[in-house]
């Protein structure tokens, strides 16, 4: 068997300091995710001693019905912010590849704000607001009155989605667009047989992180909601705030599931060969 | 065969102040192989865009068969283009790619994959349609263009920068099959290229532009041979230029004195300029002969009075290339001209040593006569 040479200087894995380390980092990642996870399975009204498998808690989260309307109005909001986001988000982004225009730096940088000013910021001001300066009508009927979330969720997330799409157009062949257009292709058909596909993955990735950045908001979510629009993350913190129940667990793990779920169907979508070969084979140059 | 299908009227194209095309008049005729030649930043491109119309002139009008379409959208002309990324849709796959064009026009189904098979075949990528591009080569991926463009059967087929990506040995190919491609479909086309070695050997006219300005539309052979400037005869190929006063011009002969010359230069036809004004003579390295140096008779080539058209020098540099050998024969005054020798045998790359003197000569009828 030939001796297997010296690891690289890069070779990290084949050092076992640095496997520890790696090991180290991964236990320190996952291993509260994983308690929390072992936890909703305790059969114990205490979260601290192991004392048997159970799916009680689970049996009592889904007859737990304001929690079960937290988590309907969540993913409502989650989904109908994603989709305006992404519209927003993209067309933003688009403007920002495509023209010149006075006071397009300010335009870009105006962009990036939502993404660095702090969350608790960003919910004093929607609270202030909808208090003040557009209050959303109180009493509409569901989910009309998820409005007001609904707009705060899209001004903080439908920049991630403009600064992911414009991302991936700079590495759009502007040749590719004349192409279509020699063949004959008009502009929406160019838009639609040449740059959305292009697009697409950023827009599954946008999407996907426009869908968790709602799902998980609390901050924001928190100042701009009434009393009768509960979120998840709304509800589960003033569930903890009595006490930290295997109940609060089970909604955890089901909302993790959820998230992991959909984080993997997204990857898959963007792994298909086909929506990313404009990487290597479009631009000649 | 002179039919004019594309017209070109007092064309000018301004980005801000800039003249990128400035005042062009050009005809370009049915089933030519017509080339745009130029530096980088001269204007050709933005010519073939106008074309294509993906630019419209600021002055001046475009017109193809008779009909001005300076105005039309890109998606209405009769012209298709290959674009110097190929610009292949990397999402569909090759047939897909070919079929698009047919697929806008709504031509049937049948028709359509008819028409796209024959296009494959005609570019020698038959059975490949199912391919994606990015398995495929960079010479894959232009053939992939070039059927794209001729399977909607154009007027004219436009070609920008078409053999720059390509390396050495492919281009030398895709050049022939090009010139091929052409005869076989017959379809009028328009090269936008920087490479004047491409130009020659493809192009049956030539335009050679310079900072948006015309300077000469000819056949490859006349550009080299009958050059109208010096721009143009120091762009298309090597050159030694030497700027004098134009002394005799008379029908049958003109001489011209050049400071950087001792000797003057003999011509073997009237040039009709201005007696006494500046004249330029461009002579081709490959049109100067070397000769040994035995005695101080100059050699005579037989076609020029004694005294004209020879010059002694020392060879200071000489480079081998296969085929022939370039020599930079310093004269007296510290000028350095470029001789160019084919090796017609094994063993005439030895004649001629560096440091060794030498007669230089030429043909009375060697030397182009500049006015500009």
């Amino acid at each position: 068997m030939p001796k297997r040479s010296p690891p690289g200087p890069l070779e990290y894995l084949r050092r076992w300091p640095m496997r520890l380390w790696l090991a180290g980092v991964f236990l320190f990642l996952y291993a509260p995710l994983i308690a929390l996870m072992a936890f909703s399975f305790n059969d114990s009204r205490r979260n601290i001693v192991w004392k048997g498998f159970t799916l009680k808690y689970y049996e009592k989260l889904f007859e737990n019905s304001a929690l079960l309307e937290a988590f309907g109005n969540s993913l409502t909001i989650a989904a109908v912010s994603t989709v305006v986001s992404l519209v927003i988000g993209a067309l933003a982004a688009l403007v920002l590849w495509r023209f010149r225009f006075p006071g397009k730096t300010a335009l870009d940088g105006a962009l990036a704000l939502p993404i660095v000013v702090p969350e608790i910021c960003m919910g004093v001001a929607m609270l202030v607001f909808f208090a003040k300066v557009m209050p959303w009508p109180q009493g509409l009927p569901w989910p009309l009155n998820l409005g007001a979330i609904i707009i705060a969720h899209v001004s903080f997330s439908f920049p991630f989605v403009a600064v992911v799409v414009r991302a991936r157009m700079a590495s759009f062949n502007r040749e590719m667009e004349e192409a279509a257009r020699d063949l004959g292709a008009g502009e929406f058909r160019t838009i639609r047989d040449v740059i959305l596909p292009h697009m697409a993955p950023s827009l599954v990735a946008g999407a996907l992180l426009a869908f968790t950045l709602s799902l998980d908001d609390f901050v924001i979510t928190f100042f701009t909601a009434g009393p009768d629009t509960v979120t998840f993350p709304v509800k589960v913190y003033s569930m903890v705030r009595f006490s930290v129940t295997p109940e609060v667990n089970a909604a955890s793990t089901v909302l993790i599931v959820l998230t992991v779920l959909l984080t993997a169907a997204a990857l898959k979508l963007q792994g298909n060969p086909a929506a990313t070969a404009g990487h290597g084979a479009g631009g000649g140059k | 065969m002179t039919k004019p299908i594309i017209t070109f009227e007092n064309v000018t194209k301004r980005f801000g102040k800039l003249a990128a095309v400035d005042n062009v008049s050009l005809t370009v005729n049915e089933g030519e192989f017509f080339a745009l030649l130029g530096p980088s930043g001269c204007g050709k491109t933005t010519l073939l865009r106008m074309l294509a119309g993906f630019e419209t002139p600021t002055e001046g009008r475009i017109l193809i068969d008779g009909q001005d379409i300076s105005n039309t959208p890109p998606n209405k002309r009769p012209v298709n283009m290959v674009f110097q990324s190929y610009a292949v849709f990397p999402h569909m796959t090759v047939a897909d790619n070919v079929a698009y064009g047919l697929k806008v026009d709504r031509v049937p189904k049948a028709d359509r994959d008819a028409r796209v098979a024959e296009a494959l075949e005609l570019v020698q990528l038959g059975g490949l349609g199912e391919r994606k591009p990015d398995q495929l080569s960079g010479g894959q991926r232009q053939r992939v263009a070039l059927a794209r463009a001729l399977v909607k059967r154009p007027r004219v087929l436009l070609l920008d920068e078409p053999l720059s990506a390509l390396d050495a040995k492919l281009r030398e190919q895709m050049r022939t099959e090009l010139c091929t491609l052409q005869e076989k479909v017959g379809i009028t086309f328009i090269m936008v290229t920087h490479d004047q070695d491409e130009a020659l050997a493809l192009a049956t006219r030539c335009a050679v532009m310079s900072k948006g300005v015309l300077q000469q539309v000819a056949t490859p052979s006349d550009l080299y041979e009958f050059p109208n400037s010096r721009f143009v005869a120091d762009f298309i190929g090597q050159v030694n230029l030497f700027e004098g006063v134009l002394a005799v011009d008379e029908p049958s002969h003109a001489v011209i004195k050049s400071p950087d010359l001792p000797v003057d230069i003999f011509l073997d036809h009237g040039v009709t300029g201005p007696r006494g004004g500046t004249a330029w003579a461009a002579i081709r390295p490959e049109k100067i002969e070397l000769h040994k140096k035995e005695g101080d008779e100059p050699p005579n080539l037989g076609d020029c009075p004694k005294g004209f058209n020879a010059v002694a020098g020392v060879i200071k540099h000489e480079a081998y290339l296969g085929g022939s050998s370039t020599y930079e024969v310093e004269i007296a005054g510290g000028r350095r001209v470029k001789v160019q020798r084919s090796n017609l045998t094994r063993w005439d790359q030895e004649d001629f040593k560096l440091g060794e003197t030498v007669w230089l000569c030429w043909h009375a009828c060697s030397p182009a006569v500049l006015l500009s």
